[in-house]
């Protein structure tokens, strides 16, 4: 597929962005790492798309890698030498282990599956399940403690460290409040039903509250009907052995969430992998279903569905979805699109990524999100035609056994929905959208700037920065919490074994002065790790650039 | 204050060594292990490039201006 159109989005992108260009400027062939995105779009981007899709996967320079390896190496061989002396006693064992008398039975408790838990994620533990105090709005307070042995127990201190800048919260339109003004409904509702359940929906867990909500939900989205579930995990993981079962072909992309890959794994079809956001790949993997059929009796398949994404939480990518549509369309295959992360999050009113593309939710013959993130809630929805929700309120696990939503959640539910809908009288909700994408905007274009490598797309408010050394993960949120910001930082079982990031949730509660504070913070930061990767960027300091070229003018 | 930014200078130095190396994470025994024998193997690389390399580099000079030059040097 040769590519006339991919300089004419590079042209485009350049006009729109001056300052930023200078490397698209350049030939946009050579520089692959940048540019993947926007060479991939072939000649489908200028009829597709209606907006400019820009997204960025730098690669980084080689000895990144190798140092890298390199410090894994070190830590393998810390570990090796640490559980030999564990294993001849000559230093405490600390995990878990059979009893005496258990000795001889089968092992309980496998010791080497654990070698990278044991000895590599235990020496930075001290960076995760943070225990937190208040609210997690765009500050939070946690709870200060300190270890006496090297991360194996903690202690708590009993001081509470105030007002930590939260960039780790998937608090997208900045519904996790307390404000009574904004929660009086929702006060009024635990008021009336208290918080417990106690039935599942077959049984007599529906209430009028969760039918508001379901109708609620289908208006919002723009679809006949839509069935809310108590937690969102067991919403992909319950309801996609109920749609496809032996015999069905999955096309999952290759990053998909552990919900999902759960999911399709219960339900016995089968699964292929397709690389990720890559449309060659999709295509192919299609074209080769239909063309041969099942494995061995080479008939067709029963039913063809394409799992994705709206924007995937480790990278920050959003989902191709008008060339996926086109895709579905033309080999009939069914479309499942999870948007935990996107609901509310993109979109001219936050309608999620269909509304970003300008696309019909006619289209999308699944729509799943979840209550989570952007909606300061629990919870998981499916929609889509009134025939699916019908079947699925029937035939799907979590519908029929599990404990449905409980009334006060599901009101913080409405209420943030109207509000986003502006069916509340006011224009707050829309006023969140637009802020959390001024804030995204800004902050990935400061973090470009700055020469950091970052991930994803421009419109996310997911932006991981790419860590690259296992050294670096612990310093990196160490000393962040030390400047009182909390980061969420992630490693290898996640994460490629290369490249282990921060990953920064952008929130539209977000002032831009805590926005500033972050950033700076990370310039400091930034050059005191050496972090600034990049090859691509700018200098950090743009009116001094501007200030240089009028110089040699003159 | 000059002294101050060499010091500071320093320090940065040393705690990149750390975090490239990993050995920012380990035990401080630990990480006085692996200081031994970084600094033991670092001596040792040096010492023998002292030793070695100016010899060995003169003697590939002799052998190319040899085959290039064309002229009997090494029967005098």
């Amino acid at each position: 597929m040769a590519n006339p159109s991919a300089v004419c989005n590079g042209h485009l992108h350049h006009h729109h962005h001056q300052k930023q260009n200078n490397l698209l400027k350049s030939g946009i062939y050579k520089k692959n790492g940048i540019t993947k995105g926007l060479k991939k779009n072939g000649i489908s981007n200028g009829t597709l798309y209606k907006k400019k899709f820009v997204e960025h996967f730098e690669q980084a320079p080689m000895y990144v890698a190798v140092f890298t390896f390199l410090g894994f190496g070190v830590g393998t061989v810390f570990g090796y030498l640490r559980d030999f002396m564990r294993a001849w006693g000559l230093e405490k064992r600390n995990v878990a282990a059979e009893r005496e008398q258990q000795k001889d039975f089968v092992p309980l408790y496998q010791d080497f599956e654990n070698f990278y838990t044991r000895n590599l994620y235990m020496r930075i533990r001290d960076n995760w399940n943070r225990p937190i105090c208040s609210v997690p709005g765009p500050q939070f307070d946690l709870m200060e403690r300190v270890t006496d042995d090297y991360n194996w127990t903690f202690r708590f201190t009993g001081r509470i460290i105030k007002n930590v800048i939260n960039m780790g919260s998937y608090n997208y339109l900045g519904f996790a409040e307390t404000d009574v003004n904004a929660l009086k409904t929702v006060t009024v509702e635990l008021q009336k039903y208290g918080t417990g359940i106690c039935s599942t929906r077959q049984e007599m867990g529906t209430l009028d509250k969760h039918v508001e909500l379901e109708k609620l939900v289908a208006t919002f989205l723009g679809v006949e009907d839509a069935m809310v579930f108590g937690m969102g995990f067991a919403t992909n993981s319950m309801n996609i052995p109920a749609l496809v079962g032996k015999g069905c072909l999955i096309l999952s992309d290759e990053l998909n969430h552990t919900s999902l890959v759960l999911g399709a794994r219960l339900s016995g079809a089968t699964i292929r992998i397709f690389k990720h956001n890559n449309m060659q790949s999709l295509e192919k993997l299609l074209r080769d279903a239909i063309i041969y059929g099942q494995p061995r009796s080479r008939r067709a398949w029963r039913k063809i569905i394409i799992l994705v994404e709206g924007i995937y939480s480790m990278e920050g990518s959003i989902v191709r979805l008008p060339e996926i549509v086109s895709l579905k369309k033309k080999y009939k295959a069914y479309l499942y699109l999870d948007e935990a992360h996107s609901i509310g999050a993109v979109g001219a009113t936050g309608r999620g990524v269909v509304e970003y593309f300008g696309m019909s939710p006619d289209d999308v013959d699944v729509l799943m999100g979840t209550f989570t993130k952007s909606f300061g809630a629990a919870g998981g929805y499916i929609a889509g035609k009134k025939d699916l929700v019908d079947f699925l309120r029937t035939h799907s696990h979590s519908a029929v056994y599990a404990t449905s939503m409980c009334p006060p959640v599901a009101e913080q539910i409405i209420r943030a929905m109207k509000c986003l809908m502006g069916l509340d009288g006011t224009t707050q909700g829309l006023q969140r959208v637009r802020q959390l994408g001024k804030n995204t905007r800004y902050f990935r274009r400061r973090l470009h700037e700055m020469g950091f490598i970052i991930y994803g797309n421009d419109d996310s408010p997911v932006v991981p920065l790419l860590l690259y050394m296992p050294g670096k993960i612990g310093a990196f949120a160490r000393r962040m919490l030390e400047k009182n910001i909390g980061v969420v930082v992630v490693g290898f079982p996640a994460t490629p074994i290369t490249e282990s990031r921060a990953r920064f949730c952008v929130s539209a509660a977000h002032t831009r002065e805590m926005l500033d504070t972050v950033l700076n913070a990370l310039d400091e930061l930034g050059d005191f790790l050496h972090l600034k990767y990049s090859r691509y960027s700018k200098s950090s300091h743009p009116e001094l650039y501007e200030e240089t070229r009028l110089e040699l003018e003159d | 204050m000059d002294i101050k930014r060499v010091k500071d200078y320093i320090y940065w130095l040393y705690y990149q060594y750390l975090l490239i190396t990993c050995s920012y994470v380990l035990e401080p025994w630990e990480q006085s292990m692996f200081h031994t024998i970084t600094v033991t193997v670092f001596a040792m690389v040096v010492y023998t490039a002292y030793v070695f390399v100016p010899i060995h580099v003169r003697l590939a000079f002799e052998f190319f201006s040899q085959i290039l030059g064309g002229q009997p040097e090494s029967t005098v």
